[in-house]
C-alpha cells in the first residue's frame, strides 16, 4: 500500500503522469493549468522521471507535438485549460480520428470574452464532439485515480482513443486534499508499457492521416463512432479492474442518497461535493432529494442514466456552460434528449450557474430544489433558467 | 548541361520513397522535388507532411504513394508534429524502449504551410532546436486550393486572390525571404535548392539530414497549373529561375552564406517571365522595375556571401 498525503490536486495529476512513466510531455502554460505543467517540468528537470518535456510555443503545437509523439509510440501527456483547449480544437479531432492514445488533463475554465480565468465548463462543452473519451472529476483522489486509469483506457488496443480528464479550474486544481497514492510497484503492475500497434517506424512503413474523399469518409466516421460507443463497456470494465487493484471503483454516473428520491440533482465536476452537503441537509429536513454525478461525458452513458433516474419525479440538471440561444445548458439538453423516449420520465429542469468562477453554495443548491418545485407547479414548459444572476 | 542532366540521372539512387502512381498534375515540379529529396533521404526517415498538394496527390485512401513512414495531420502544424516524433524517438531510445537505428525526422510543407499558416510552429521548432530537416516546397502560391496568393508569391504575379486587373498589377508585395528568416534562428544549416539541379539538391538534403539540430531547405517547385506554363518546361523554368537570379541557389552553414552556383551574368528576367501566364500582364516598365530589384537583391546576397 502507498500512503495518504495532503497535496494540491494539480500536483497530484502530475504525480499520476509521473507514476505512469510518461515519455513525452508537450505543453504550453495557461491559468489554471500552470501548476500541472510546472510540476511536470520540475519532475523532468529533477530526474524524477526520464521524459522529454517539449515547451511548445502554443497549445495548437502542444497537441500537434502530442500527435507526433503518440504516433511514434511514446506515452504522451499534456494539460491545458479554457482558451488553450479552444486553440487546439481542430487538432483534437485528429487525435481521436487517428486513434492516437494521449492523456490530457483539462483545468476547466471560462472562455473569453470578457476575459475570465476562473472555473467554468464552457471549454469542456466546446470540445464535446471532438471524439475524445471525456471523464469529469469531482475531487483530488478522483483526479489522481482517473488520470492514472486514463492511460490504461487510452492505450487499450480495443480502444486506442485519447482521453480528457476534466477538473474544475481552481475549485479542484488549486485545492490541497488528502490523496491516497499507490506505490510505484503497484502502478507498474497495473499499467503495462505503451505498445502502439503500428507506430511510425522505417522498418515497417505506415501511412498515417491519409486523405479520404466522399466515397470513404462516411465509412471512416462510422468506424470511429462504433469504436467510441463500444469503448463504454470497456471503460466500465477497466474502472472495475482499477477498483480491484486500488480499492476505489468508479462508474459512469455516481449516485448519492438516491434511494426513494423524488427529486434528483445532477452535477458535473467539483460542485458534486457541495451538492452532497446540500442533499444531506435537505434529507435531514425530511426532503426526498438525491444526487447524481455524471462522470463519463463521452461516450455518453445512456443506459446508466435511464436506470438511475427511474422513479424520480423531478431531475434538476446543473450546467456551468451556456448554449447561447439554444435549448439550455449542454448537459441539460443532452440529458433531456436521452430521456425523451422513456415512457415514464421525470420532469427535467435545467439551471445554468457557477459561470466564470462564481460559487454555488449549499444554499443555492437548496434554492434550485425550491425553484424547481415552483416551475413544476406552473403549466408552462420552461427551457432553462440562469441561476444566481444579479438583475 | 542539358545532355549531362539526362546522363547523370542514372547516377541517382534507385530508391523511391514517393512511388509512381500518385495524382500530381503533369509536369509537377513539387512531385519531382519530393522524389529527388526522397532519393537523397533514403529509407531511414519518418516524414511529417503538412496539408497541401503533396498530401492530396499521394495519400488518397485506400492507396498510398509513400514507401516510408509518413504522417499527415493538419495544415499548420507539421513542425510541431515533427517535434513530437523527434522527441519521442529520443526518449524511447534513451529509455531502451526502441533500438537506435539513426532514424531521421523530416517535415515537409508548401510555401503557404511554411511561410504563412505554419510560420509560428516552424519558428518554435527551430528555436527549440529539434534535430529535424524542414523541406519547404515553394511553388509560390496556394496551389492546392486553386492558386491563391501566399507571402511567397513574387511581386507582380497574378493569382486568384491577387488578380491582375485595371487597378492591380497582381501581387503587390515582395516575396517573403524565408531562408533569411530561418537563418535568423541561428540554426546549423539553411539552403535553397531546385530539382532542376538534382545533384546539388540531393547533396543539400543529405547535409541537412546529417547536421545535429534543425535544418531548413527552401525547394523551388515549378507549378505549371498555377503558373500557366507548359508542363514540358518545368525543369527549364527551374533553371531559368536560378540563372536569372529570381531564385538563387545558396547555403547558410552556421551563419556563413555560400553561393552554390553563380550564374554571372544573370540572364534577363524576361526570359523566365515570358514562359509563364502569371506574369504575362506586366508592362515593360514593371518588368524593368522587377529586373532592377532582382539585381539589387542578388548583389545583397553576394555581399552576405563575401562577409
Amino acid at each position: 500500500m502507498g500512503k495518504r498525503i495532503g497535496m494540491e490536486v494539480s500536483l497530484a495529476i502530475a504525480e499520476a503522469a509521473k507514476m505512469a512513466n510518461v515519455d513525452v510531455v508537450a505543453a504550453y502554460p495557461i491559468t489554471p493549468q500552470t501548476h500541472i505543467v510546472e510540476r511536470m517540468a520540475e519532475i523532468v528537470a529533477n530526474g524524477e522521471l526520464d521524459a522529454e518535456y517539449i515547451p511548445v510555443e502554443s497549445e495548437h503545437s502542444a497537441m500537434s507535438a502530442c500527435l507526433g509523439s503518440s504516433a511514434a509510440g511514446a506515452r504522451t501527456f499534456t494539460a491545458t485549460a479554457g482558451q488553450g483547449l479552444e486553440l487546439m480544437h481542430e487538432v483534437l479531432y485528429v487525435a481521436s480520428a487517428m486513434r492516437l492514445p494521449i492523456v490530457m488533463a483539462v483545468a476547466n475554465r471560462a472562455l473569453s470574452s470578457p476575459l475570465n480565468v476562473w472555473g467554468d465548463q464552457s471549454d469542456l462543452m466546446a470540445v464535446r464532439d471532438t471524439g475524445w473519451i471525456q471523464i469529469i472529476c469531482e475531487n483530488g483522489q478522483e483526479a489522481f485515480d482517473l488520470t492514472l486509469a486514463a492511460f490504461k483506457i487510452s492505450e487499450d488496443h480495443r480502444i486506442l482513443l485519447p482521453v480528457m480528464i476534466h477538473c474544475d479550474g481552481f475549485y479542484l486544481t488549486h485545492v490541497v486534499e488528502p490523496i491516497e497514492f499507490p506505490t510505484q510497484d503497484e502502478v507498474n503492475k497495473y499499467l503495462p508499457p505503451f505498445n502502439y500497434p503500428l507506430p511510425l517506424d522505417p522498418d515497417k512503413p505506415v501511412t498515417m492521416g491519409a486523405f479520404a474523399p466522399s466515397f470513404i469518409y462516411t465509412e471512416a466516421k462510422k468506424a470511429q463512432e462504433v469504436n467510441i460507443v463500444n469503448s463504454k463497456q470497456l471503460i466500465i470494465d477497466l474502472w472495475k479492474e482499477f477498483g480491484k487493484t486500488f480499492g476505489r471503483e468508479y462508474h459512469p454516473i455516481e449516485k448519492y442518497r438516491t434511494e426513494g428520491a423524488g427529486t434528483l440533482l445532477l452535477t458535473l465536476g467539483s460542485f458534486g461535493e457541495t451538492a452532497m452537503t446540500a442533499v444531506d441537509k435537505m434529507r435531514d429536513e425530511g426532503q426526498d432529494v438525491g444526487l447524481l454525478k455524471l462522470r463519463l461525458w463521452r461516450p455518453f452513458p445512456f443506459e446508466e442514466l435511464r436506470e438511475t433516474v427511474n422513479g424520480a419525479q423531478t431531475l434538476i440538471v446543473v450546467d456551468r456552460a451556456l448554449s447561447f440561444g439554444g435549448p439550455g445548458g449542454p448537459a441539460f439538453s443532452e440529458i433531456r434528449s436521452a430521456l425523451y423516449g422513456e415512457k415514464k420520465r421525470p420532469k427535467i429542469i435545467g439551471f445554468v450557474g457557477g459561470l466564470g468562477g462564481r460559487d454555488l453554495t449549499v444554499t443555492e443548491f437548496e434554492g434550485m430544489v425550491k425553484r424547481a418545485a415552483e416551475i413544476n407547479d406552473t403549466a408552462a414548459e420552461k427551457e432553462y433558467e440562469m441561476f444566481g444572476v444579479r438583475e | 548541361m542539358e545532355n549531362l542532366g539526362v546522363y547523370a540521372a542514372r547516377l541517382a539512387p534507385k530508391i523511391d520513397g514517393l512511388a509512381p502512381g500518385h495524382r500530381a498534375c503533369i509536369g509537377c515540379g513539387e512531385a519531382l522535388a519530393v522524389r529527388i529529396a526522397c532519393k537523397a533521404m533514403g529509407s531511414n526517415v519518418i516524414v511529417a507532411n503538412a496539408t497541401g498538394c503533396m498530401e492530396v496527390i499521394s495519400s488518397q485512401l485506400p492507396a498510398t504513394a509513400w514507401d516510408m513512414p509518413w504522417i499527415h495531420t493538419l495544415f499548420e502544424n507539421n513542425s510541431a508534429v515533427a517535434s513530437g516524433i523527434e522527441s519521442a524517438l529520443k526518449v524511447m531510445i534513451r529509455k531502451g524502449k526502441i533500438a537506435d537505428k539513426g532514424t531521421k525526422v523530416v517535415a515537409m510543407g508548401g510555401d503557404g504551410a511554411t511561410s504563412d499558416i505554419g510560420f509560428q510552429a516552424l519558428s518554435g521548432a527551430l528555436e527549440r532546436g529539434h534535430d529535424f530537416l524542414y523541406l519547404m516546397f515553394d511553388n509560390e502560391a496556394y496551389m492546392n486550393t486553386g492558386i491563391q496568393r501566399s507571402s511567397a508569391t513574387p511581386y507582380g504575379a497574378s493569382t486568384t486572390t491577387s488578380p491582375a486587373g485595371k487597378k492591380s498589377i497582381g501581387q503587390k508585395t515582395a516575396k517573403k525571404n524565408m531562408p533569411a528568416i530561418v537563418a535568423a534562428h541561428d540554426i546549423p544549416y539553411v539552403a535553397t535548392a531546385c530539382p532542376s539541379y538534382p545533384f546539388d539538391m540531393m547533396e543539400k538534403v543529405k547535409k541537412g539530414l546529417a547536421v545535429n539540430g534543425p535544418a531548413f531547405i527552401s525547394v523551388f517547385s515549378v507549378c505549371p497549373t498555377g503558373w500557366r506554363s507548359s508542363p514540358d518546361l518545368s525543369v527549364k523554368l527551374g533553371r531559368l529561375a536560378v540563372q536569372t537570379g529570381a531564385f538563387p541557389l545558396y547555403e547558410v552553414e552556421n551563419g556563413q552564406y555560400k553561393l552554390s552556383l553563380d550564374p554571372a551574368p544573370l540572364r534577363p528576367i524576361q526570359e523566365y517571365f515570358k514562359l509563364q501566364g502569371r506574369f504575362r500582364h506586366l508592362s515593360e516598365g514593371t518588368v524593368k522595375q522587377i529586373q532592377e530589384k532582382i539585381i539589387s537583391d542578388y548583389e545583397k546576397l553576394k555581399r552576405k556571401v563575401a562577409c
